[in-house]
């Protein structure tokens, strides 16, 4: 099949002039620089480098050009310390790589090509393709695709156009699992930042979790503090993790057999009597038909798939138990494995439940999220069609639309209820973020239209009709920062500096293009700051006073961030209880219990593909920043020392991996012999291979895991894709693979 | 008064946070680093043992740096914090090659750059960019003369390692074990 849509290298555009005002700053304090004695100014900010929105400050230089970002004291996010990509944000302002000004796909002589335009242009483009498409086809055969703080103006613009289907990939790519499995439980999702009381914990339990290779900042800050207080950590990873390095037990687990594991967890917790028996008496259900179904899973039955001992099974079983309820059995993040990922999150909430930990000082505790006046909008037309007609009866447990079902709706051959037809991707870059990349080309070349909204040349931009170009966060105002913690708190996000060359802020892009729409009504405020303003005043700050100190924390309206002792407790499950077995679950026709189902394993010759983060690096989103190239700029693959010698590897040598489906990664990888992997799989940090030329420092550095992993073992539950089922062999040579394929 | 830094092995993830933050602080070109994180490795899987370290200069109390140095760019500032003064360096490298810590970097400016301690910030009562932004808290700076200073006291009651004590050069950063 020959595609309509051709990828396009973006062509080097001439570097604008740096424009740099202030006239948004008069009101800052200034800062003397020690070194220098030059006088400064700093802006508030909220970090947009990952989803953890630190709040900081964006100290400029005398000639108006960014300094530093530091982070801001009072803020419970990050307690003034930012983190290495926080940091090293500024690199994000001043990567000459940018995206630079709108850009319209263009065929040339027979080869298509962007041409730059004015936004007018654009934008105009933009809408009358999206018009088309409505009127042919309806409004939701448009889906946006998002990822960010912009995702609420583009959301806005999607329902206001009459669509919902509008997705994230950190759902069914990333932590969808989880929050299915702890609203299933607890009626309730863990939220993010998690509500997890690892401050004041007793006792970790980390499935997989790499916190500090993961930067997610409080967290690895309340961990530090945990190790402080000798709290016991117990990390089950088949890595030897950052994280297990500082545990006082690694259980060095078979890949893909966590389930077991737990569920023998959960065994020993019922038989030993360990569990926390007045709690679960008082706010559990279906405690005697768990008990019944785990008897079978005893530590001896375990050992032979986990490969953990029995003995150390129990000793960990019961080092929670003494911690209990000062003990979090964390729900992970990143938790789409193997395709029954949610039933292995229902079986870490009910460790949980009967640990007694969720509402408990140094287990769960309950957040407090500060309200806002909400600027009263027209209603929206709830659509005709949702995600849910696409494919009637597939991820029943989803409660938000799934990014592959949507993708899956876009290629005609799959016999969707209706087609989707046009994508708005924001901020996110699809190709390197979706498994299956042949399948998301695919849904790319059967449609009319696609809009990416981003910073940075993206591959995702690549395969655009037209590219809008984004500033970054350091250069201009977003919503509020409203996240859920110990206490309310509002942060302020403002400009630091003017947008460099014709960029524009997502909230103007989401507003001009809805002008065109003849949505505007939508967008009640012509100037996002003037909103902030008013919404601010109604809890009586104001947009000078945020300015000024950046993060306001508020009082809790109720002295509850734990349960009290016998608090009567109503949970949003539908007993209003906390649901050990799940009724939602048996009534949608899955297990009501988890239970533990064997893994493929990886054949001959080949290793499992794991993946993970480096602390100095969000995605494939930072892989270019010039700050963090300079920490990390490819990534290597981690090999067992065992494994090496039985192949000749040598650290610092380059292969290719050839996966099961005969895929080979598009550049070499440095090989890295370790002790720290098993010697049936094989690790790499996630974000790396890019092949958009454009990216100068990340292209071509590194393996891409996304494009090796083709085989997606989806969740029936919600749709999540499990991306740990897939193995690779190691090519040294790639002109005789090439001659042999 | 003897500036000194304590580094937190149980607690430093290796994050590299200090890095950039000392890069961004001090405007160190990128490429070049004045910190830089060690990672340890011990025994066969599955048991294993690891040992994650921020380091940096050590401003050695006996520093062959400084005496070495034939124009006297390097010398020993405030609480013993070794400096160089750029405009005194003649960049010949003498001392780069006599630092057994490997800290010292030619700076494309034609001197030699190392960590300063951010005296800059010591002496607006702020600590170094490097302790200021660690998420993990696992660096602590302070004045090993004044018993009751945090150095002190948690040096008192922890084990702690200084890095080749062998070479004789009397370094100033206390690794806790």
């Amino acid at each position: 099949m020959t595609s309509r849509r051709e990828f396009i290298k973006i062509s080097v555009l001439g570097a604008g002039a740096i424009a740099l005002g202030n006239g948004a700053c008069n009101l800052i304090k200034s800062y003397k620089n020690g070194e220098t004695g030059a006088v400064l100014t700093r802006t508030p900010t909220y970090c947009e480098i990952c989803f953890w929105k630190c709040a900081g400050w964006v100290y400029r230089n005398p000639d108006g050009s960014v300094w530093k970002i530091t982070g801001n004291d009072e803020d419970q996010n990050c307690n003034g310390r930012l983190c290495p990509r926080g940091t090293g944000g500024v690199g994000m302002y001043y990567d000459e790589d940018r995206l630079k000004t709108p850009l319209i796909r263009v065929e040339e002589r027979g080869r298509q090509t962007f041409r730059e335009a004015t936004w007018d242009e654009a934008l105009d483009y933009v809408a009358a393709r999206m018009r088309k498409i409505s009127d042919s086809y309806g409004p939701e055969s448009i889906a946006l695709f998002t990822h960010g703080t912009g995702s609420t103006y583009f959301s806005t613009l999607m329902r206001a156009f009459g669509s919902e289907n509008i997705a994230e990939p950190s759902y069914a790519q990333c932590r969808g699992p989880r929050d299915e499995a702890f609203l299933a439980t607890f009626g309730e999702e863990v939220y993010s930042p998690e509500i997890t009381d690892i401050r004041d914990t007793k006792c970790l339990v980390l499935i997989g979790s790499h916190i500090g290779e993961n930067m997610h900042n409080g967290q690895v800050q309340e961990m530090s503090d945990a190790i402080d207080k000798n709290a016991t950590i117990i990390t089950v990873d088949p890595r030897f993790s950052t994280a297990a390095g500082k545990s006082k037990y690694w259980l060095p687990v078979k890949p893909a057999t966590d389930m077991a594991l737990l569920l023998a967890w959960i065994h020993e917790i019922i038989f030993r009597e360990y569990y926390d028996k007045k709690y679960v008496e008082k706010y559990c259900t279906g405690f005697n038909q768990l008990k019944e179904h785990v008897a079978q899973y005893s530590p001896e039955w375990a050992y032979g798939i986990t490969t953990i001992t029995p003995d150390l099974i129990r000793a960990t079983a019961k080092e929670m138990a003494n911690a209990a309820p000062s003990v979090i059995v964390h729900p992970g993040r990143h938790v789409t494995w193997y395709g029954d990922d949610t039933q292995r999150i229902r079986a870490i909430a009910i460790l949980n439940a009967l640990l007694g930990s969720w509402g408990r000082r140094g287990g769960f505790f309950r957040p407090a999220r500060q309200e806002l006046p909400q600027a009263s909008l027209p209603q929206f037309i709830a659509p005709r069609r949702t995600w849910t007609d696409l494919f009637r009866g597939k991820y029943p447990g989803a409660s938000t639309p799934v990014t592959n079902a949507l993708i899956d709706g876009s290629i005609p051959e799959n016999n969707p209820g209706y087609p989707i037809k046009g994508w708005i991707v924001n901020a996110t870059n699809l190709i390197l973020t979706v498994p299956d990349q042949a399948k998301t080309l695919k849904a790319i070349s059967n449609l009319d239209l696609i809009v990416a909204v981003d910073t940075m040349p993206m591959e995702i931009t690549g395969w655009a009709d037209v590219v809008l170009p984004e500033c970054t966060y350091l250069e201009r105002y977003d919503i509020l920062r409203t996240s859920p913690g110990r206490k309310p708190s509002v942060a302020l996000r403002m400009p630091a500096v003017e947008p460099l060359n014709n960029t524009k802020p997502g909230y103007w892009i989401a507003r001009e293009l809805a002008k065109k729409l003849n949505l505007v009504q939508y967008f009640p405020y012509e100037k996002l700051e003037d909103y902030l303003d008013w919404q601010l005043k109604g809890i009586g700050s104001s947009l000078d006073e945020m300015k000024r100190i950046g993060v306001k924390n508020l009082e809790r309206e109720y002295d509850d961030l734990y349960f009290a002792e016998n608090e009567d407790v109503e949970f949003y499950t539908d007993s209003s209880k906390i649901e050990l077995y799940s009724e939602y679950f048996a009534g949608m026709g899955f297990d009501p219990l988890p239970r533990y189902v064997q893994h493929e394993e990886p054949p001959d010759g080949f290793y499992r593909l794991i993946y993970g983060r480096a602390p100095m690096h969000t995605f494939s989103r930072t892989s270019n920043n010039p700050n963090l190239t300079d920490l990390m700029d490819e990534n290597s693959l981690w090999v067992n020392p065992k494994v090496a010698k039985e192949w000749d590897l040598t650290t610092g040598q380059y292969i290719w991996l050839k996966n099961q489906d005969g895929i080979i990664s598009g550049f070499p990888v440095k090989v890295r012999v370790t002790e720290r992997i098993r010697w049936d799989s094989v690790y790499m940090v996630h974000g790396f291979g890019h092949d958009q030329k454009k990216l100068s420092r990340c292209y071509g550095k590194g393996a891409s895991d996304t494009q090796l992993i083709t085989k997606v073992h989806t969740d029936p539950v919600m749709g999540g894709t499990g991306m740990r089922g897939n193995f690779v062999t190691f090519v040294t040579d790639l002109t005789n693979e090439e001659k042999a394929s | 008064m003897r500036y000194v830094m304590l580094i937190d092995t149980k607690k430093c993830v290796g994050c590299s946070d200090c890095v950039v933050a000392c890069q961004t602080e001090n405007n160190v070109p990128i490429g070049y680093c004045r910190e830089w994180i060690v990672e340890v490795m011990d025994g066969t899987y599955p048991q294993l043992e690891m040992e994650i370290r921020s380091e940096r200069c050590n401003h050695c109390a006996n520093a062959p740096c400084v005496r070495c140095c034939p124009t006297g760019a390097s010398h020993y500032s405030d609480g013993g914090i070794v400096l160089v003064k750029p405009v005194e360096c003649i960049g010949c490298g003498a001392c780069i090659a006599s630092c057994p810590y490997d800290a010292r970097y030619p700076h494309p400016s034609g001197y030699v750059d190392k960590c300063t301690f951010c005296i800059h910030r010591i002496k607006n009562g702020q600590l170094p960019a490097c302790v200021a932004v660690c998420p993990t808290k696992c660096l602590y700076f302070g004045d090993l003369d004044a018993p009751n200073s945090d150095v002190s006291q948690i040096l008192k009651r922890r084990k702690y390692k200084t890095l080749i004590p062998e070479a004789g050069t009397d370094p100033q950063l206390y690794f806790l074990i």
